[in-house]
C-alpha cells in the first residue's frame, strides 16, 4: 500500500459566492484564453495567418448591412426557440422536441398559405396560418406532456422521437405540394401575390421577425419572473412533492407550460415560412431546435441573458463558414474555431463555481 | 492522560467553506479503548471535522497524527488505510444485495471471492461484538437498526480500530439503541477508539468517557463524563445557560378535532402502511404519535393533509359547533376550500416542506401565491411575513433573498414552522420537527408548538426521542407496522412501556 506522505498537489472545493465583476473577468480571460488557442490552431494547421482569420471571423458576422441583417434574423429565430423550451427547461421537462414543433409549425403555416392562399383576405390568411401555427405547435408539445403526466413516460425520448415524426410529414407534404411535378420541393409559395407573407417594416426585410423576438423575450423574462404561472412552474420543476404539497395540478402545470413552449415553437416555424423563407423544407428549423437547448442552459435559463448566448453561437457560425469560404478550407475548421471558443466558454463555468487550492510551496510551521 | 499516545490527534485543524468557517484550529486527541462523545449544535463543525479524518474533506490547514507521526489523508482510502471508519447518518449500502456482499463489495481481495468465508468472517466479528445479523440476508428486508449494524460490520470487516459513528441512535428504538451501546462496549474493550457525534445528552452520559464540545467551529474544551452534568454540557455547547424543561400547559377546554376511524393505506407497491388506524385528536391538545421510523407516521400525516390515497376508513374534521366535515377524498386545495386550516411541517423538509433553491419570500408565497385575481404574483406580502419570521423566530440568514437550502438545518425548520402557523391554523401536523436540529432551536420549536396550544390548536406531533415526547404530550398515540398499538397518557406513560409497544403489535390488549 503506497503511502505518499504528502499534501495533494491541487485540491478543488466549491465556492460560495462570487462579485459579478470577478465572474465577468473569469469569462472575459476564458474568451481572451479562447482567441489564444484558436491563434496557434490556425497557424500550425493552416499556416494562415491567424489576425486575418479572426478578421475573416468577424467580417462574416458584421462584413455588411446585408451580413448584419441576416446576423440578427438567424439570432431572432434562435431566441425564439430558445424562449420556447425555457419555461419547460425551468420546470426540469426536458423538451428537446424544439426542432419538430418549429417543423410542424412551418408546416401548418405553409399549408394555409398553399391551400387558402386565394380563398382569403391577405390579413385574415396571415392570422389564420398564425393560429394554425400555434395550435399545431402546442399539440405537438401537448402530446408527450400529458403522457408524462398520466403515465410518467420519459419525455426526452418522447420529444425526440416527436421530431422524427414531424420531418417525415414535412417530407410527405413536400411531395404531395412539389412544384413542378417531380422537383422534391416546393419552391416559393404565392410567390407573385404573396399571399399570406408577413408585411416587411419599409425595406427592411427581417425587422418585424426581430421586433416580434424580442418583445417576446420581454414577455417571457416577465412570465418567468413575475407570474403565478411562471413560480407554479418553478417549484413543480425543483420539486414536485411540494408542489403537491401546496396543492400545485403537477400534470396540469405540466401540460400547460409544454402547450406554452410547442407554441412558440410553432410561432419560430411561423416567421421562418411566413416571414423570410416562403417555403417549407425539412431542414428549415436546421438543427435550432437542438442548438437552443444550449442558448437556454447557458444563458441560466434567464430569457435576458439568452439575447446575448443566442448572439454568441450564431456570430461563432457566421464567422466559421466565411473563414471556411473565404480561405478555402473545409467548413469544418471553422466548426474546430467555434468548438475550441464554446469549449472555453463552457469550461469557465467550471472555475466560477469551484476553486482550485495549490500546494503552498513550502510550509514551515514550527 | 497525557502519558498515552493518542491513536488520532488533531493539531490546529481549520476548514473553511467560502466565507464560513467549520472549523477553527481544532485540536483534539482520540485515545484506543475510549469512547469520545462529540457534541456540538447544529453547524458547530462536528461533522465536517470527523470528514476531515475519514478522508471526505481535506483540511485547509493543520495537522493529523496517527499514533504520533504525521500523516495525510486526501480519500476516504487513506483513511481505511490508516484503520479509520466513519458510520454516517444516511447508509451506503446497496439494497437487492446480501450483507455479505455489502461488506465486501469494493474490496480488491487477491484470488477468486469465496462468499462462505466471508460469512464465516462476518459471523467471527458478530460473535466477537455481540452484533446480530444474518450474512445472508437481503439489504432490503432489513430494518434500520439492522442496514446499521451492516455499516458497522462493514468498517469493522475492513480492519478499522477507529470506529466514528455520526448520530447513530436517531433512528433507533430505545431497546435497538441499548443494544449498540452494548456492542460499543464491547468495541472499547476490545481496544477501539470510539468517536459518536451526537445532541443526546442522557446517551453521552450514559456511554462515553470524555466529552469534547464544539461551538461555532470552535473547540470549547473537554470534559471527563462521569465528573460533568448534562446542564453543564448543555451550558457549554451552547455558550450560555439554558433551561432543559420542556413546559407542558394543562389542555383549555379540549374537544375533538380530527377523528381517524378505522383508516387503512396501502403504498404504491400495495404494501398495507395503515391498518385499521383510529383515534382522536382534540383541540388545546398535543397528541404525540410514536413509533419506530416507517411505522405509518408519514402516511397517517399525509394522509388526514390530503396527500396520501386512503383504502378505507373516515379522517372528519369537526367544527367548533360540532358539524363534521369528511377529509377522505380530498386534496390540499378542496380541503383548504371547504374552510379547513391544517398546516403541515412534514419530515422532509426541503424536499416537500419548502424549495431549496428559492429564497425566503418564494417559500413563504408556497402557500399564499394564489390570492388575488391577478395573474402576477403578489410579493409584497410574503416578504413581509419573511422579515416577521426572520425577526420573531431569530432565524440566522444572510438575507431574504438567500436561497433556504444554503441556511442550517435549524434555521431552515424556523422558516418553515414560521409559514405554516402564520396561517391560524386550527390543526397543526408535525413530523420529527426537532430531528437534527440543536438544543437551541428545538427549545424555540417546543415553545412554538406549546403557542399553538395554547392558541386552542389540535397539534399532532410525530417524534423519535421518547425523553422529548413524554414531557411535551398531553397524550401519546404508538404505532407499529401501521396499527396503534396503544395511545397512552403522556402524564403518567414511561418510556419502558412505549418502548415495548413500539416493537409488538398486539399491545391494545394489555391496555384495554
Amino acid at each position: 500500500m503506497s503511502m505518499h506522505n504528502k499534501t495533494p498537489l491541487v485540491h478543488i472545493s466549491k465556492r460560495r459566492e462570487m462579485p459579478w465583476y470577478w465572474s465577468f473577468g473569469i469569462r472575459a480571460a476564458a474568451i481572451a484564453a479562447a482567441f489564444l488557442v484558436c491563434a496557434f490552431v490556425t497557424m500550425a494547421l493552416t499556416g494562415e495567418n491567424p489576425l486575418a482569420v479572426f478578421a475573416t471571423l468577424f467580417y462574416g458576422a458584421f462584413g455588411t448591412e446585408r451580413k448584419i441583417w441576416i446576423l440578427l434574423q438567424n439570432i431572432a429565430i434562435l431566441l425564439c426557440i430558445a424562449l420556447a423550451v425555457t419555461p419547460a427547461f425551468k420546470m426540469r421537462f426536458w423538451n428537446i422536441g424544439g426542432e419538430g414543433q418549429v417543423l410542424i409549425g412551418g408546416l401548418a403555416a405553409a399549408a394555409c398559405m398553399i391551400l387558402l392562399g386565394d380563398k382569403l383576405p391577405n390579413g385574415l390568411l396571415i392570422a389564420v396560418s398564425l393560429a394554425a401555427s400555434l395550435l399545431s405547435g402546442a399539440l405537438w408539445g401537448a402530446i408527450p406532456a400529458v403522457f408524462k403526466a398520466k403515465w410518467n413516460t420519459n419525455e426526452t425520448l418522447f420529444t425526440l422521437m416527436m421530431n422524427y415524426v414531424a420531418t417525415q410529414l414535412v417530407a410527405f407534404f413536400v411531395i404531395v405540394w412539389e412544384v413542378p411535378k417531380g422537383a422534391g420541393k416546393i419552391g416559393i409559395i404565392n410567390q407573385s401575390s404573396e399571399a399570406g407573407w408577413l408585411p416587411q417594416i419599409g425595406d427592411y426585410k427581417y425587422l418585424l421577425n426581430i421586433l416580434i423576438v424580442a418583445v417576446l423575450t420581454l414577455a417571457m423574462y416577465v412570465y418567468l419572473r413575475r407570474s403565478k404561472h411562471g413560480y407554479e412552474l418553478s417549484v413543480v420543476g425543483q420539486s414536485e412533492r411540494t408542489a403537491r404539497y401546496v396543492g400545485i395540478k403537477v400534470g396540469r402545470v405540466i401540460v400547460r407550460t409544454m402547450i406554452l413552449s410547442g407554441a412558440i415553437c410553432g410561432l419560430a416555424g411561423f416567421l421562418l415560412v411566413a416571414g423570410t423563407d416562403h417555403t417549407i423544407t425539412t431542414t428549415i428549423a436546421g438543427g435550432r431546435g437542438f442548438t437552443a437547448v444550449m442558448v437556454s442552459w447557458l444563458a441560466g435559463f434567464n430569457p435576458l441573458s439568452m439575447v446575448f448566448t443566442s448572439f454568441l453561437l450564431v456570430f461563432l457560425d457566421r464567422g466559421a463558414s466565411e473563414i471556411a469560404t473565404n480561405f478555402m478550407l473545409n467548413h469544418a475548421f471553422g466548426d474546430i474555431l467555434a468548438g475550441i471558443i464554446l469549449f472555453f466558454i463552457i469550461g469557465s463555468e467550471f472555475f466560477i463555481r469551484y476553486q482550485l487550492h495549490f500546494r503552498k510551496r513550502s510550509k514551515k510551521e514550527v | 492522560m497525557d502519558h498515552r499516545v493518542a491513536a488520532v490527534s488533531l493539531r490546529n485543524i481549520t476548514k473553511s467553506f467560502g466565507t464560513i468557517l467549520a472549523n477553527d484550529k481544532i485540536n483534539l486527541d482520540i485515545y484506543r479503548g475510549e469512547i469520545l462523545a462529540l457534541l456540538g449544535e447544529n453547524g458547530s463543525g462536528k461533522t465536517t471535522l470527523m470528514n476531515m479524518l475519514s478522508g471526505i474533506y481535506y483540511p485547509d490547514e493543520g495537522e493529523i497524527l496517527i499514533d504520533g507521526k504525521s500523516v495525510v489523508i486526501s480519500s476516504p482510502k487513506d483513511a481505511f488505510a490508516y484503520g479509520i471508519g466513519m458510520i454516517h447518518q444516511h447508509f451506503k449500502l446497496v439494497d437487492v444485495l446480501t450483507a455479505a456482499e455489502n461488506i465486501v463489495l469494493g474490496l480488491k481481495e487477491p484470488g477468486r471471492l469465496n462468499l462462505s468465508a466471508v460469512a464465516e468472517k462476518i459471523r467471527q466479528i458478530c460473535r466477537t461484538y455481540g452484533f446480530e445479523i444474518d450474512p445472508n440476508q437481503k439489504v432490503y428486508d432489513m430494518s434500520v437498526s439492522q442496514k446499521q449494524t451492516v455499516e458497522i460490520v462493514k468498517v469493522l470487516y475492513r480492519g478499522a480500530d477507529i470506529l466514528i459513528l455520526d448520530e447513530p441512535t436517531a433512528v433507533l428504538t430505545p431497546q435497538e439503541t441499548e443494544k449498540l451501546f452494548a456492542v460499543l462496549r464491547n468495541m472499547r474493550r476490545s481496544g477501539k477508539a470510539i468517536v459518536i457525534i451526537t445532541h443526546k445528552m442522557h446517551e453521552v452520559e450514559a456511554l462515553s468517557d470524555r466529552v469534547a464540545v464544539l461551538n461555532h467551529g470552535a473547540y470549547v474544551g473537554e470534559l471527563a463524563t462521569e465528573k460533568t452534568n448534562a446542564q453543564e454540557m448543555t451550558n457549554m455547547m451552547v455558550g450560555h445557560q439554558v433551561s432543559l424543561n420542556i413546559e407542558r400547559p394543562e389542555p383549555v377546554n379540549p374537544k375533538p378535532r380530527i377523528e381517524v376511524e378505522n383508516l387503512s393505506v396501502r403504498s404504491i407497491d400495495g404494501i398495507l402502511k395503515l391498518d385499521g388506524v383510529s383515534f382522536t385528536a382534540n383541540s388545546g391538545e398535543i397528541l404525540g404519535i410514536a413509533g419506530i421510523s416507517g411505522s405509518g407516521q408519514k402516511e397517517l400525516l399525509e394522509a388526514i393533509a390530503g396527500l396520501q390515497p386512503v383504502e378505507k376508513g373516515s379522517i372528519r374534521y369537526i367544527e367548533d359547533d360540532g358539524s363534521a366535515e369528511e377529509l377522505v377524498g380530498k386534496d390540499p386545495l378542496e380541503i383548504e376550500a371547504m374552510g379547513v386550516s391544517l398546516a403541515f411541517v412534514p419530515e422532509d423538509r426541503l424536499g416537500m416542506g419548502l424549495v431549496g433553491d428559492m429564497d425566503l419570500t418564494d417559500n413563504m408565497m408556497l402557500r399564499s401565491f394564489r390570492s388575488g385575481s391577478s395573474i402576477f404574483t403578489n410579493r409584497k406580502e410574503p416578504q413581509a411575513l419573511a422579515e416577521q419570521v426572520v425577526e420573531q423566530l431569530e432565524v440566522n440568514t444572510p438575507g431574504l433573498s438567500t436561497p433556504v437550502r444554503r441556511l442550517s438545518g435549524g434555521n431552515v425548520q424556523k422558516v418553515l414552522v414560521g409559514r405554516e402557523i402564520a396561517s391560524a391554523p386550527k390543526v397543526l401536523l408535525t413530523a420529527y420537527a426537532v430531528r437534527g436540529l440543536d438544543i437551541n432551536s428545538s427549545y424555540t420549536i417546543y415553545r412554538l408548538i406549546n403557542e399553538q396550544k395554547k392558541a386552542g390548536i389540535a397539534v399532532l406531533y410525530v417524534g423519535e426521542d421518547l425523553d422529548v415526547l413524554l414531557e411535551l404530550c398531553d397524550r401519546i398515540v404508538v404505532l407499529c407496522a401501521g396499527r396503534v398499538s396503544g395511545i397512552l397518557d403522556g402524564r403518567t406513560a414511561t418510556k419502558n412501556q412505549i418502548g415495548l409497544l413500539m416493537t409488538q403489535t398486539g399491545g391494545e390488549d394489555e391496555h384495554a
